[in-house]
């Protein structure tokens, strides 16, 4: 061996360098392919939705099929109703479910319920359907929005009840000390300060549920059903876009093809505004100085 | 005179600071001054581990306790059992007697919450409320506690910060997030919030290691003034701020089972100007630790 080890290493250094540039465009490689499709989608959605996007859209009901023109102001006001009352119905029992795991859930009980709600997270949502297909809608002798909202808010519950054990696991344990420092009981120190911690996180939670529900048609199939004329009535059955959009995006009528990708534009943009302002409304991060 | 060094310094400087303060050292042996805390065969253990081992002693009411010793000697261990801090921790258990004017905390029917009402705390890390303004983290513990007028809070808060020496710096500022503020403000703010619900004792966990020399001396100036109206007992592993801050000192250190062991409690001048203890004073003479 001749040289100092500085010497001796250079190759096996230049070598590294040339796996780190390698490793380092791999990567890059692989953002850019994962974010293509979305462009994509995006771009095609705009390109062949801007076109159809009217007022007449937004403001009128569906004419007799066959008949051009017409809207689909039954199918908005439908998804805007089943999602808030899913939303409504679910959040309140998600986040109770999140903090229970995360406060009471550090045992044997608390890894049995945990399992159980990752399994009706990937309960399929058309399975979902069925289920409150037998449970409401039979009984009740009836398709309604309200067996839809349901099927929905079952679908919402496990993402938003492990998202809140995440983030209230998150809260720091000094932030616990000082309530109970204070004399704080246990409840009034998660409802006074480990919940409103928390709440940024639980707020994103509820977004990705509320946007993942806001697109699902399966478990509407037979419990909102779909409704050709406009109703406010949760007891009757309900359009919802997703209905809608596949109604349209199957059926023979071009301008039905139009609306189609109108509304599948109108459900993106409604979603993205939606969680814009509920981002403002709560979700301030609290950055914690260390 | 055994004991060399700075530290007889250090306490002169501290007397000079606070002549009212020198020269009134309680006697923690002797009962002259009345105890607002009482510790009778205090262990603690983690799971199957005994942190502390058979603790006595009393704390005299109006006055600044210190606990020293080297790093895992149980100090934070005792002085969380005290306040009932110390169950949090996973199979945490306590045998032994916290009497609180007569009263054990440990008794069945005391509820703990009640007990930490009485004997505030404040800890290592600022740990203020993030969520929270100035204001809102000193109302908290009311709000805890049930007052609803937005007068008296509004008093109480007030009240709180001045007696914490951090009214000057935020009356104009209230409203803005407590975490806003630097580290040792933070620290002087989670004082006021321990104040405010007008505990009889103030725990202190090492309140100064995060916080640089001249936040340090800020709080323990305010330390000294706040022994006028409360009993202070804190915890910290700096020699020279027991010196500074405290009357009376408890020494503690690991013993060879692995638990701490209360080694001298002694005023705090005597414990560094002739330590009774070999330990003690191959501690503070800085021989180990």
């Amino acid at each position: 061996m001749t040289g100092s080890l500085f010497e001796r290493s250079e190759t096996l250094y230049r070598r590294r360098r040339a796996a780190n540039r390698l490793m380092t465009g791999v990567m890059v490689l692989a953002v850019v392919v994962a974010l293509v499709p979305l462009f994509f989608i995006l771009f095609y959605l705009v390109t062949k939705g801007i076109g159809g996007l009217t007022l007449d859209l937004l403001t009128q009901d569906p004419n007799r099929p066959g008949r051009p023109g017409g809207g689909v102001r039954n199918a908005i006001a439908g998804s805007a109703i089943m999602v808030g009352l899913a939303t409504a119905i679910g959040t309140p029992i998600a986040i109770g479910c999140g903090v229970f795991l995360a406060e009471y859930g550090q045992n044997r009980l608390g890894t049995v319920i945990r399992f159980l709600v990752d399994v009706m997270a990937g309960i399929p949502s058309i399975t979902v359907g069925l289920f409150v297909y037998g449970l409401v809608v039979l009984p009740q002798k009836g398709f309604t929005a309200f067996a839809g909202a349901l099927a929905l808010a079952i679908i919402l519950i496990p993402i938003v009840a492990r998202i809140t054990e995440e983030m209230v696991l998150l809260v720091p344990r000094s932030l616990r000390e000082a309530a109970y420092a204070l004399g704080a009981p246990r409840w009034r120190t998660v409802l006074r300060v480990v919940l409103p911690t928390a709440t940024p996180g639980i707020v994103t939670g509820v977004i990705l549920a509320l946007s993942r529900i806001a697109g699902e048609a399966a478990p509407l199939l037979f419990t909102s059903l779909g409704n050709q004329f406009f109703s406010t009535d949760v007891f009757q059955a309900m359009d919802a876009l997703p209905l809608r959009i596949f109604v349209y995006a199957v059926g023979p009528y071009d301008y039905w093809h139009e609306q189609a990708w109108a509304m599948s534009l109108l459900l993106v943009g409604a979603i993205l505004v939606v969680s814009l302002i509920v981002r403002a409304l709560f979700g301030t991060r609290v950055t914690v100085r260390q | 005179m055994r004991n060399t060094g700075i530290l007889p310094t250090e306490q002169d400087a501290a007397r000079e600071r606070h002549p009212a303060a020198a020269g009134q050292a309680p006697e923690p042996d002797s009962q002259a001054q009345r105890a607002a805390l009482r510790v009778e065969n205090l262990s603690a253990w983690y799971g199957r581990k005994l942190a502390v081992a058979d603790v006595s002693l009393d704390i005299a009411a109006n006055s600044v306790t210190a606990l020293i010793g080297p790093s895992g000697c149980g100090k934070s261990t005792l002085i969380r059992t005290f306040n009932r801090m110390h169950e949090f921790a996973p199979h945490a258990r306590v045998e032994g007697r916290v009497l609180l004017e007569g009263v054990n905390v440990y008794d069945p029917g005391i509820d703990p919450a009640r007990v930490r009402q009485r004997i505030g705390m404040v800890f290592q890390k600022p740990n203020p409320f993030p969520t929270l303004s100035i204001a809102e983290n000193v109302a908290a513990g009311l709000r805890f506690l049930g007052v609803r007028s937005r007068a008296e809070i509004g008093d109480r808060v007030e009240t709180a910060l001045k007696l914490a020496a951090l009214w000057d710096e935020v009356r104009n500022d209230l409203k803005k997030p407590g975490i806003a503020l630097s580290g040792g403000q933070q620290q002087r703010l989670c004082i006021a919030r321990a104040i405010a619900v007008e505990p009889e004792i103030i725990l202190m966990d090492e309140p100064c290691s995060a916080l640089d020399p001249v936040a340090t001396l800020k709080i323990e100036d305010l330390m000294r003034g706040l022994a006028e109206r409360y009993t202070i007992v804190i915890v910290t592993h700096n020699m020279q701020q027991a010196a500074r801050v405290s009357d009376a000192t408890a020494f503690m250190l690991m013993g060879e089972d692995g638990a701490g062991h209360l080694i001298e409690y002694r005023p705090t001048q005597e414990l560094f100007t002739r330590p009774q203890d070999r330990r003690t004073e191959d501690y503070i003479t800085g021989r180990f630790g």
